[in-house]
């Protein structure tokens, strides 16, 4: 697999390592109600789907950026690769 | 119809016209009391154990599919029991015993062959580890031995001794490891079913469970509603998409592993020999073709295929543990789907919805527990209870703190 780099281009999956559902991103509020049932969820539950996953990718061999990528997970094409941070931003609303 | 050498001489001399089908292609029933979804291994196994040691007739398989076309058919068919932890050694142990029993048990050829694994040690650290596992294996009654790098030779003296990165210090055996034929574990458990009265239902997907009051009543499927007191699932592999049509989010990450078959050689592999340093494990079957496979490839996918990067690595091990395999051409390679668990261990278990329970998660090591997956099951559907030897694959252990993570590697599927 190749993924488009935002920065650099496309790159061998191989030079990067992966995380997982890029719902990992959104890191439960430790101090809010129910912290620990929703630490549960976000750490050993997962969606799991056929199809389209957006999930996170760290180019550990390369810039060492870590990046969201979407990918089809029946036929391994990937659409569409953004820097995660940026959908971190974005996601809490930070421009 | 009893198998037995008898009969084969006598079909032999009367033109083989006596042969009758191995299990009936029935229409399915409107009401069953139990129905499995998933023919493959550990659905078969379940029925197999509910009809014979349960006393459960009015049972039906619901397979997508073809017996035998998932999982228990993709898979490296190798059987041990040598595990650390007390959650687990148990259970293969327990699975691994039935194994012994299998073929009497089933009237059924498994070739069913115990011809030893042998693990191989090449740091003082990793044979400390060993060491341990083997005390616990021993302390449950599975067996094991520790042998030094001089003895190893003795059994495969075809082995790259000194590679420079990972020479071979020794190596764990279980005698009673082996490798049984994959294909005749489904066939054998689907006939034994069936002669028992179970429905085995081919080319019937389950599209959804009939759920009321957080009862399940039964499940939609292509061949029409089919009514269930009590509904299994043991869909390995694809268990996130069956279970989410209950609304469960489960905690699994599918994945891909690869397994590859050389063209057959001489018998020259004794047993199987596993290298874990250079993740790549290897077996000969009794047709002569090296059967191998290494890591999964890393990442969530759900397409039966995997990537060249794992090829290379696989063989890169091979290679490097057995020099004389270089020239060895490979036949045919493919990839399986796993039940990824956040702890590297199964789920058999109720679920919150009454009546529905679950069997999954069993990463890549389902196939060596498909009879006492089967029998746990079995046992669960039939009285309520876990198996004693299943009590801890529970679907709420992260909740509780106890997880059965034999690598110590934490929630993170793709290391387990």
């Amino acid at each position: 697999m190749l993924i488009p780099h935002p920065i650099l281009g496309l790159r061998d999956a191989q030079e990067f390592t992966y995380l997982g559902d890029a719902s990992l991103l959104d890191r439960p509020d430790g101090m809010a109600e129910g912290a620990s049932e929703a630490f549960h969820d976000y750490l050993y539950l997962r969606d799991n789907p056929a199809g389209e996953h957006r999930e996170l990718w760290f180019h550990e061999q390369g810039d060492r950026s870590w990046l969201v990528v979407t990918r089809n997970t029946l036929t391994h094409e990937i659409t569409k690769a953004e820097l995660a941070r940026d959908v971190a931003l974005a996601r809490r609303g930070v421009k | 119809m009893r198998y037995s050498a008898a009969r084969v001489l006598w079909e032999g001399l009367t033109g083989h016209k006596g042969w009758t089908r191995a299990w009936r292609d029935p229409e399915p029933k409107p009401q069953y009391d139990i129905v499995i979804i998933g023919g493959g291994g550990h659905g078969l196994a379940t029925a197999h154990y509910l009809a014979s040691i349960y006393g459960q007739h009015r049972v039906a398989v619901l397979e997508k599919g073809w017996i035998g076309g998932g999982n228990v058919g993709r898979n490296t068919t190798i059987i041990r029991s040598n595990y650390l932890l007390d959650g687990n050694e148990p259970f293969y142990e327990f699975s691994l015993k039935l194994w012994e029993g299998l073929e009497q048990d089933l009237n059924y050829n498994a070739m069913v062959s115990q011809r030893s694994i042998i693990n191989l040690i090449h740091t003082d650290a990793q044979r400390d580890a060993f060491r341990r596992r083997g005390n616990a294996m021993i302390l449950h009654g599975a067996g094991a031995e520790l042998l030094n790098a001089e003895q190893v030779r003795r059994e495969v003296p075809f082995l790259n001794f000194d590679n420079a990165r990972f020479p071979i210090k020794g190596a764990l055996v279980q005698r009673r490891g082996g490798t049984v034929r994959h294909d005749a574990v489904a066939w054998g458990y689907a006939r034994a079913a069936n002669s028992r009265g179970v429905d085995i239902i081919q080319n019937c997907e389950v599209t959804g469970f009939r759920i009321e009051n957080g009862k399940v009543l039964g499940v939609e499927t292509t061949r029409g509603y089919i009514g269930a007191g009590k509904v299994g699932v043991a869909v390995a592999g694809n268990s996130s998409r069956v279970m989410a049509k209950a609304g469960m989010r489960l905690p699994i990450e599918s994945h891909v592993l690869q397994a590859f078959v050389s063209e057959g050689l001489k018998p020259v592999i004794p047993g199987v020999i596993t290298f874990g340093a250079g993740h790549f494990y290897v077996s000969q079957s009794d047709k002569g073709g090296l059967v191998f496979g290494g890591d999964i490839d890393g990442y969530n996918t759900y397409a039966q295929r995997g990537n060249l990067p794992v090829v290379e690595d696989v063989c890169e091990g091979g290679v490097a543990l057995m020099p004389i395999i270089g020239r060895a051409r490979l036949l045919r390679m493919w990839g399986g789907i796993m039940d990824m668990s956040m702890d590297g261990s199964p789920y058999i278990d109720k679920t919150h919805i009454d009546g529905l329970f679950f069997n999954g998660g069993w990463c890549y090591g389902g196939f060596k527990a498909t009879p006492a997956s089967g029998y746990a099951f079995a046992h669960l559907l039939a009285t309520g209870k876990p198996h004693d030897t299943a009590t801890a694959y529970r679907l709420d252990r992260f909740r509780r703190g106890g997880m059965i993570d034999e690598k110590g590697v934490g929630a993170q599927p793709n290391l387990h």
